[in-house]
């Protein structure tokens, strides 16, 4: 009934004429002559980008399955393919127009105000257009990105149902609305302080949003049967399969580079060297620390926490990656690496809230930190932007305004929505069903069906 | 001395490990088997068809003890095993004849 209305007005809002007019078949955008050439060449780096970023929701599968128990690997593969798929068709629908109309950065996309957009609706109309649809699709990809985050802090023991209906409310609501505030043209982005909020590939847009919304999704399902002993100690549940949480981080790895130096729009914009290099740069630094850290801690290197420092570095060099020089991203990576472990400290023992995978932590805390990175470390090389090291403050007071938005916003909606799930439907199995596993109980299949499970 | 099989759940182990350990009951070994009692088996999905399984996931438990030890070690593993519904499990004891610690030679119920 809801989604029905939602439709409709999209729909109309469709139908109201924009000023630059769509070209579907491409065949004004492309126009034979050196500059025609250039056009091709930048479709082509934002469409390869974008199956670059495609491919981290493998790399988000494998890390989650690998981290959780194997009675639960099921349930947490179909959470992974549905956040993108039902992602996909709510981001088409409704959260590309409110996200990036009025940004006009394609055709389609002229109506929107600091707060929300209202343009572009279900890629109709004006919108109906190759520019636009290279920009659909990149973006769609980072909001399959932000909500496939929530899976891993809610493992094992959400209902599916529920899960599904956070995916269709953040990547329709949540994800665009902060990200129209910062890309679409919207308030955070006309700050009067340095050059705006700035967020160059989403440490914020995408990371900070996706990891607190998982702490309040992780907070109101409360935690796993068994992680915590009566006395408030946590317990280690240990994952089923660590090539798989290795393999993963790989594979997300990879993807930044097109998570990142994809965000650029462009291939002409040579700083893509520069930002694939500070990409790069802030994984190894995270996983170095992580490294060390542990093993000067407890005598061991631990493989987990190596993954989550390098995860963490990306994800706090994705806003600051172009804006930065090489040896900023070591230190922010590393930074990163150090905040995610005193954070997976800080949410198990302090917080008390079960969170499988680290999710808040690697995502949320260090969303946060690229964030005012930037702030810090931008040397004005490119986009005019200056943080403290170029003698610039401004930028320093935009982001932090920027990081304490994304932080109430994501944290507080994330929070209301939770909450009316769990009273209009539910948003746990019950302790039944959580103990035989929700592989069975949500979806009737084992993980690795053995010998005995064929017997008829 | 008498040997404890008992099939409990698998997610009863670490209360019934430390109920043992409470009466001093340390040594053990544990397997993990598929097996079916009185309960009926659960209906799983494959692609398009569905199947039964009727043999469950069980842990089998196994503790050697002195005769004296006996009743108390049941009543340990039946009080920490239980939840009151089907598949909670069984628990079997028998003779044992002899016992020797391999590493000192010991036998009988020093050795345990």
């Amino acid at each position: 009934m809801i989604i029905g209305t939602l439709v409709a007005g999209a729909c109309l809002w469709a139908l109201v004429p924009g000023a630059m007019a769509g070209d579907p078949s491409g065949a004004s955008t492309y126009t034979g002559d050196l500059e025609g050439l250039k056009t091709a060449i930048n479709f082509t780096w934002v469409l390869v980008s974008a199956f670059l970023v495609f491919f981290m929701q493998a790399g988000f599968a494998l890390v989650g399955v690998g981290a959780i128990r194997t009675k639960n690997t099921v349930n947490y593969l179909a959470k992974s393919y549905m956040d993108f798929s039902l992602g996909a068709i709510f981001f088409l629908v409704v959260g590309f127009a409110l996200m990036f109309g009025g940004s006009g950065v394609a055709p389609g996309l002229e109506l929107g105000n600091a707060l929300i957009g209202y343009s572009g609706w279900l890629l109709a109309g004006d919108a109906y257009d190759v520019t636009t649809s290279m920009v659909w699709l990149f973006q769609a990809m980072f909001a399959a990105t932000a909500a496939t985050i929530v899976a891993g802090a809610m493992a094992g023991r959400t209902k599916f149902q529920a899960y599904l209906v956070y995916t269709v409310l953040v990547t329709a609501v949540i994800y665009p609305i902060y990200g129209h505030w910062v890309w679409g043209g919207g308030w955070l982005s006309t700050l009067p302080f340095g050059a705006g909020a700035v967020d160059f590939a989403g440490s914020g847009v995408v990371h900070a949003v996706g990891g607190f919304v998982a702490l309040a999704g992780a907070y109101l399902v409360g935690p796993r049967t068994g992680k915590f002993k009566t006395d408030g100690t946590p317990v280690a549940i240990p994952g089923h399969n660590v090539t798989y949480i290795v393999l993963g981080t790989f594979v997300l790895f990879f993807g930044w580079f097109g998570f990142n130096p994809g965000s650029t729009l462009a291939a002409t914009d040579l700083r893509i060297a520069v930002i694939a290099v500070n990409t790069f740069l802030a994984g190894a630094a995270g996983a170095v620390v992580a490294c060390y850290t542990t093993f000067f801690r407890t005598g061991k290197a631990n493989i987990f926490l190596i993954c989550n420092g390098s995860l963490a570095g990306l994800v706090a060099i994705t806003a600051p990656c172009a804006y930065v020089p090489p040896w900023a991203a070591v230190l922010i990576g590393a930074i990163a690496g150090i905040l995610v472990m005193a954070s997976i400290w800080f949410v198990e023992w302090v917080l008390k809230i079960d969170d499988p995978v680290g999710a808040v932590s690697v995502h949320g805390v260090n969303g946060l930190w690229g964030l005012l990175a930037v702030g810090i470390f931008a040397d004005g090389t490119y986009g005019d932007v200056r943080g403290l090291i170029a003698g610039s403050s401004g930028q320093f007071v935009a982001q932090a305004i920027s990081a304490a938005v994304v932080f109430l916003w994501a944290f507080g909606l994330g929070l209301l929505l939770f909450a009316v799930i769990k009273y209009a439907i539910g948003l746990r199995v019950s302790k039944e069903e959580e103990i035989v596993g929700l592989d069975i109980s949500e979806h009737g299949t084992p993980s690795y069906p053995g010998p005995m499970d064929s017997w008829r | 001395m008498k040997k404890i099989e008992a099939i409990i759940r698998e997610e009863k182990l670490d209360e019934v490990k430390s109920a043992l350990e409470k009466i001093g009951i340390t040594g053990l070994n544990v397997a993990e088997v598929k097996g079916r009692g009185q309960q009926k088996g659960v209906k799983l999905q494959w692609r398009a068809t569905s199947y039964t399984v009727d043999m469950l996931p069980k842990l089998k438990l196994e503790v050697v003890v002195k005769d004296k030890e006996v009743k108390t070690a049941v009543k340990a593993i039946r009080e920490s095993a239980y939840t009151g519904n089907f598949g909670d499990g069984m628990i079997f004891v028998m003779p044992i004849e002899e016992v020797i610690r391999v590493r000192t030679g010991e036998q009988g119920e020093e050795a345990l």
